[in-house]
């Protein structure tokens, strides 16, 4: 397989293979995101080559959700199947994590609330410099707990980052709970609005929706942008859908099949 | 410093417009050089140094060299997961840049201390860290340094008048400055405190006790070979830093020391405790900690009597 269209569906049978093979977690969190990474390397970036200093940048924020990006870039045939059956192995660049090194990713992450503010320096970057170019941070709403992305929220809206764009994964999920019950961020929308962002509203499960509110946007002057992106975690395999324990938990092998057959029926 | 930092920094500004600086606010009649003639290449990023080195990553990953300032503690330790996670993972040419070690800031409290910056830093081996002795130093290593591929904490000292006799200005990453010859005792220093330093070592001379002191500059690279040459030649070295004993000169020295299995003792002059809470001027709490000139003259005489 390689340089074939990104779907959704593909992603998301990617992210159980490998989860299951390597036997590990944050399947609910990769599920979660995988219509808008479909969105994203399906048509957002399309075109993009991931060696041209001043193509768009994208950041996967919310890092432990990396293996819905492994699969776009295998499908997009950035990677072989030998790599990607390296995923959380030995002497491996695919881990739990984004790495830089890896061809396609341009920013380390895993460390939540760290991700925006380098995709504003991508950014403002881009306008100093005069290129027309875009930087993406994806965060997901557990990470709005830690101010550090307030910081850069604040800096996008003062300094009119029209060509950055958020995109929050609001799957109302974090690790240990509820977002609910353990930091309301409600309401999202009005807070980022209240700081001085473009805000859209919009189903984080409609790829064809985000790609198309994207494409929209004015990236030439204005305030930054923010795709709130209501998401179910686990979305697509029905027993892990809004499941707290699916954030860290692997499958069996029934439950590999289960969910295999729900994402890509026979 | 800051002048010599800041009037260095335009001058290396007009020759490339790669540069930019950042400040998390601060820099009150010290950035003017820089702000004044570049406006669009400085940027007041707010009390947010998170941000501040969050967003100088995004910049350097661009092609910018963006350097970013803060006083030494809040520039090092507030966002120092950004540091590690950002520039140093990423291996960028940001510039971190901070004001006033050790306790430069006195009467503002131990809030404002930088006490273990360079220790922080230079456990980090992906940082090169560098701290200027004076004013014309720091004008050196900034045109010898400034753009290094990797990134730089930069430990600036608010003196801007001090000048450290027999340094003249010299400068080289991974080379130590010698000053003197000396056979009595060997000094090893870094930073501003290498003043004091260099006062005891007058008052000593005029004692007929003669030094040798070396002056350190940068750690990754550390000075390796022209310690080794000093430490071989004494059975004793007297480390002096405004900043913890713990993880900087002095532990530096100490491990060069057991990893080259060296017949030499040290007497690590630092701070050793938290500070209390009583506050006064640098001058004080450099006596307080036994780091001022007639602390060191002491601690060397004591030395001398034991020997």
């Amino acid at each position: 397989m390689g340089g074939n269209q990104v779907t959704a569906s593909q992603i998301r049978r990617i992210i159980l293979e490998q989860s299951r093979r390597a036997n590990v977690g944050h399947i609910g969190s990769a599920l979660s995101i995988a219509d808008i990474v479909a969105a994203l390397y399906g048509q957002v970036f399309n075109g993009l080559d991931p060696d041209d200093p001043n193509r768009d940048r994208f950041v996967l924020s919310k890092g432990h959700a990396v293996l819905a990006v492994y699969a776009a870039l295998f499908i997009k045939g950035w990677l072989t199947q030998d790599q990607l059956d390296t995923y959380c192995g030995d002497d491996t660049l695919l881990g739990v994590h984004p790495e830089r090194a890896l061809r396609g990713v341009d920013f380390s992450t895993g460390s939540l609330g760290h991700g925006l503010s380098i995709a504003v320096g991508a950014a403002l970057a881009a306008r100093l410099k005069g290129v027309k170019r875009r930087a993406l941070a994806l965060v997901s709403d557990a990470e709005c707990n830690e101010g550090s992305l307030w910081e850069a929220v604040m800096f996008a809206a003062h300094h009119q980052l029209a060509n950055l764009i958020a995109v929050v994964d609001l799957n109302g999920q974090q690790a240990l709970g509820y977002t609910s019950a353990v930091l309301s961020l409600t309401p999202m929308a009005d807070r980022w609005r209240a700081f001085g962002w473009d805000v859209h509203e919009v189903d984080g499960h409609d790829a064809a929706t985000l790609a198309r509110t994207i494409a929209a946007l004015d990236m030439a002057e204005g305030s930054p942008h923010v795709l709130i992106a209501r998401t179910v975690f686990g979305h697509g395999v029905s027993y892990m859908e809004s499941q707290i324990k699916w954030h860290y938990l692997p499958m069996s092998e029934d439950e590999y099949r289960r969910a295999l057959l729900e994402v890509s029926p026979a | 410093m800051r002048k010599a930092f800041s009037t260095t920094l335009a001058e290396l500004a007009q020759r490339d417009d790669r540069i930019m600086l950042l400040t998390g606010d601060l820099g009150f009649m010290a950035l003017e050089p820089f702000a004044d003639r570049f406006p669009e290449r400085f940027i007041n990023v707010g009390v947010a140094e998170q941000n501040m080195v969050g967003l100088g990553t995004g910049l350097a990953e661009s092609g910018f060299i963006p350097f970013l300032y803060s006083i030494a503690t809040f520039a090092s330790m507030r966002a120092y997961e950004f540091i590690r996670n950002g520039p140093i993972m990423h291996d960028l040419p940001v510039r971190i840049v901070g004001v006033g070690g050790g306790f430069e800031y006195g009467p503002a409290g131990p809030t404002h201390y930088g006490l273990e910056d360079l220790g922080l830093m230079r456990i980090q081996p992906g940082i090169t860290v560098i701290a200027p002795a004076d004013h014309q130093q720091m004008r050196t290593a900034l045109l010898e340094s400034w753009d290094l591929p990797r990134p730089i904490y930069y430990r600036v000292g608010k003196d801007d008048r001090t000048i450290v006799p027999g340094l003249d200005g010299r400068f080289e990453l991974g080379r130590a400055a010698v000053i003197g010859t000396g056979r009595d005792i060997l000094f090893i220093t870094m930073g501003a405190i290498a003043g004091e330093v260099l006062a005891a070592v007058e008052t000593l001379a005029q004692r007929q006790v003669g030094c040798t002191t070396v002056v350190v500059s940068s750690f990754n690279p550390d000075p390796t070979e022209d310690l080794l040459e000093a430490l071989s030649r004494f059975p004793l070295a007297v480390t002096v830093e405004a900043h913890y004993r713990e993880g900087g000169l002095g532990s530096m020295v100490a491990e060069l020391i057991a990893d080259n299995g060296l017949r030499c003792k040290t007497v690590r002059c630092g701070v050793g405790t938290t500070p209390s809470g009583l506050t006064g001027s640098q001058a004080y709490l450099q006596e307080r900690h036994g780091l001022s000139r007639r602390a060191l003259l002491q601690t060397a005489l004591q030395l001398l009597v034991e020997a």
